[in-house]
């Protein structure tokens, strides 16, 4: 038997992660963002992507949405964590894939591309709402919504046609039919 | 109209307000209003600290031995920082603390000034919560949130950052009501189904080999928890084990009570925690001092987990019923609901675990706490016996500091009440024992306040005997004098082929005249033979006193489960290790 050097445990069998996309209301007063990145930092765990704003100017209440990755057992303390600090109002966590949550990102990609490859790109955009917002005769911006893996397909699709800069958000999300979080 | 008062005077109304009586501290720059106004409120006292550290740990030390929030007002940039390992302490310890700082005033934040430091920033992931108020109207709402915080739930420290412009401007105060107070951290409690209770009861009704493992928990809920689950033992039988926090909930030299837990805890907690078939966790948190390792802990019992904090349920350990309570009340209604129903469940239920108490007497014959002594030397563990001897008959507070003196003492010493162990578990902070037996005495006047330290330790806040010396607090400061950072040493010995790097202090003072130049009082014993009197001289001492026991060098703490073992494979001691040698050496 190998001697151990430490006076703690040694880790034992990581269970299967998975994706999670975690909602969370929260008072929108300084220093709010960093109590919640400080606690996904402090003790370890993962944030993917984030989204904040102010969805209720009156009572000025903020929506963040995370996506993060761990195990089951992680993704509880994740909630029971956040659930804890003070300004937080409530929770709600979904799995990646759960049938009833609907996911949207935005992106806004700038490519060099002249008039002719400007129209194989709105071509290659067509499923993802395309809205040209910005047209020169050298240049493109385009901004599509989409799912996270449709994105980067994308990012990379678009990639030969001149993507010279890529701006993308986090990921929002909301439930399906007259239902809403609670 | 409300009238307006100056940012520095609503401080003191708000703490008017919440009743408190003693503030921890040490002036400067950016809290100079507030000490201002100190000498308008002569129902609050300001004990002077000689570090920021100190005075948090007195705070704590306080907090933990009346049950009340412990206060600490601090200036900024060097004060708050040199009071993080304080809050970080008390935030891994569940003690209340409301820590009020200074800020240099609002125009000048954020411009690298004199004395500043992002305090906010700094001492966010070791409070509960915290504030920067910007706003003397502000003010009196924070402070009332502040302790409102720091004492419900899980209880903690939670610090509130006041620019020095702020306690200049005048604002309206106003005293606001806890409102949350029967929330967690602001949010709804649980209210407990007999449903829930009758799972719970029936659990206890199923089992042959239970087994009660409390925790710091049942301190925190109040003296009524601990006179609860003395009551829940009694009416079930079981056995009780303790972590290092719980000490004191349960009386340590009752039958029904197999010692401490753990890492260093007893033969007898340790095998029937691995053993037994339901184990009753109240107000503990499956610390990695507890558990050994994970996937071996406990592997074929029924876990019940109550707590106040769900998030602590289920972060290391796996539990079966997980009950989110105040243990004072869950304890109230089990034992309500399991009066009403089992009448005669202790007689039914002796036969049932007969054998299991059997077993347990079996793994007590091992006597895992004793140790040789010796006529030469003081053995630091023969130390603490005569000390615990000598003071039982009185009503005594102990503090440590951090080492192996700490567990000999938790081993060694038995305490029957709460509220009388004062000892820094979560963060294992140096430098705790002597300003926490300030805290200690200043809420326990004319109670013996005893620190048992290592001298390693005590050196990290040795400065605040001027501070005991300056109040009259007669604290006795017990130091097991080995020369090594024992622990350290120890570990060396067992883990690292007995490289004992940094691990011995040349150069110590001498600590009797250390004491003298104080202005307390030093005393040394050297041998056995002298250990008694000397002690009773201590304790009959009307001043502080700092205590050179001189120990055995190489002694270790024994029982042990070294790393990464399971609860049922611990060292016993060196005297084990040359019967069965080979597979003892492996163990290691």
């Amino acid at each position: 038997m190998p001697k151990s050097k430490s006076a703690y445990s040694i880790p034992g069998k990581i269970g299967k992660t998975e994706r999670h996309i975690i909602v969370v209301w929260v008072d929108n007063e300084a220093g709010v963002l960093a109590r919640i990145a400080g606690l996904f930092s402090g003790r370890g765990y993962n944030i993917e992507s984030l989204a904040v704003a102010e969805v209720d100017k009156k009572k000025h209440i903020s929506r963040i949405t995370i996506v993060t990755e761990g195990t089951p057992q992680v993704i509880e303390q994740i909630n029971l964590q956040l659930k804890k600090l003070v300004p937080v109002h409530k929770v709600a966590d979904f799995k990646r894939g759960e049938k009833d949550i609907l996911f949207r990102e935005l992106a806004l990609f700038k490519m060099l591309a002249n008039s002719k490859k400007q129209e194989k790109i709105k071509k290659l955009c067509k499923k993802f709402n395309p809205v040209v917002l910005d047209k020169t005769k050298k240049s493109f911006v385009i901004q599509v919504t989409a799912l996270r893996a449709e994105i980067d397909k994308l990012a990379l699709d678009l990639k030969r046609f001149g993507l010279i800069s890529t701006s993308r958000t986090g990921s929002v999300a909301m439930t399906k039919g007259a239902k809403i979080f609670n | 109209m409300p009238k307006l008062i100056s940012g520095a005077e609503i401080v003191f109304k708000a703490l008017e307000d919440q009743k408190v009586e003693y503030i921890f501290g040490y002036p400067g720059g950016a809290v100079l209003p507030i000490y201002d106004e100190l000498k308008n409120h002569k129902s609050i006292k300001h004990i002077l600290a000689r570090h920021e550290q100190g005075a948090g740990h007195a705070a704590e030390g306080y907090a933990r031995s009346s049950g009340k929030p412990g206060v600490l007002l601090v200036t900024s940039g060097p004060g708050a920082t040199n009071a993080v390992t304080a809050l970080t302490d008390a935030y891994m310890d569940s003690v209340p603390l409301v820590c009020i700082s200074g800020q240099v005033p609002t125009h000048l934040i954020g411009t690298d000034a004199f004395q500043e430091c992002d305090t906010t920033g700094i001492t966010r992931p070791c409070t509960k919560h915290n504030w920067l108020v910007k706003d003397a109207n502000d003010l009196s709402r924070v402070l009332h949130l502040a302790f409102e915080v720091a004492t419900t739930g899980r209880p903690g420290p939670v610090l509130v950052d006041i620019p020095k412009d702020i306690q200049f401007k005048k604002g309206k105060y106003k005293f606001i009501k806890n409102s949350l107070k029967k929330k967690l951290n602001g949010k709804a409690t649980h209210k407990l189904s007999n449903k829930e209770l009758d799972k719970f009861i029936e659990l206890m009704k199923k089992s042959s080999k239970p087994i009660f493992y409390t925790g710091g928990g049942v301190i925190n809920s109040g003296p009524n928890a601990s006179k609860y689950l003395r009551e829940l033992v009694s009416l079930t039988g079981f056995p009780i084990t303790s972590t290092l926090q719980g000490l004191g909930s349960y009386p340590g030299d009752d039958p029904q009570f197999l010692g401490m837990l753990g890492m260093h805890g007893t033969f007898e907690a340790n095998n029937a925690m691995h053993d037994c078939d339901l184990m009753i966790n109240i107000g503990a948190r499956f610390d990695d001092r507890i558990t050994g390792k994970v996937d071996e802990f406990s592997p074929k019992s029924t876990k019940i987990h109550v707590d106040i904090d769900p998030s602590s349920i289920g972060k290391n350990i796996k539990v079966d019923l997980a009950v989110v309570s105040d243990v004072s009340e869950l304890l109230k209604s089990l034992i309500k609901r399991f009066k009403e129903k089992n009448k005669n469940f202790l007689n039914s239920n002796k036969q049932k675990t007969s054998k299991w108490w059997e077993q347990i007497d079996k793994w007590r014959e091992k006597k895992s706490l004793n140790f040789i002594n010796s006529n030469k030397i003081i053995k630091p563990q023969h130390a603490v016996q005569r000390l615990y001897e000598l003071t039982k008959d009185q009503d005594t507070f102990i503090t440590t500091e951090v080492g192996q003196h700490q567990m000999w003492a938790a081993q060694h010493y038995k305490f029957n009440k709460p509220n009388r162990w004062m000892t820094s578990g979560g963060l294992g902070t140096m430098g705790y024992g002597l300003p926490a037996a300030i805290g200690v005495q200043i809420a326990n006047p004319g109670k013996l306040v005893v620190d048992i330290a290592g001298e390693a330790s005590v050196l990290m806040t040795m400065q605040e005997m001027s501070t005991a010396v300056q109040y009259g607090l007669p604290i006795k400061i017990f130091i097991l004098n080995n020369e090594y950072m024992g622990m350290v040493r120890q570990w060396q010995e067992l883990l690292h082929e007995k490289n004992y790097s940094e691990s011995y202090t040349a150069a110590l003072p001498d600590f009797v005249k250390l004491a003298e130049s104080y202005g307390c009082v030093g005393i040394r014993a050297k041998t056995p033979d002298e250990l008694d009197e000397k002690i009773k001289e201590m304790i009959n001492v009307q001043k502080p006193v700092i205590f050179d026991c001189v120990v055995d060098k190489s002694e270790n703490c024994f029982p042990m489960i070294p790393s990464g073992k399971p609860h049922n494979q611990m060292i016993l001691g060196p005297e084990e290790d040359e019967e069965i040698s080979d597979e003892g050496k492996i163990l290691v």
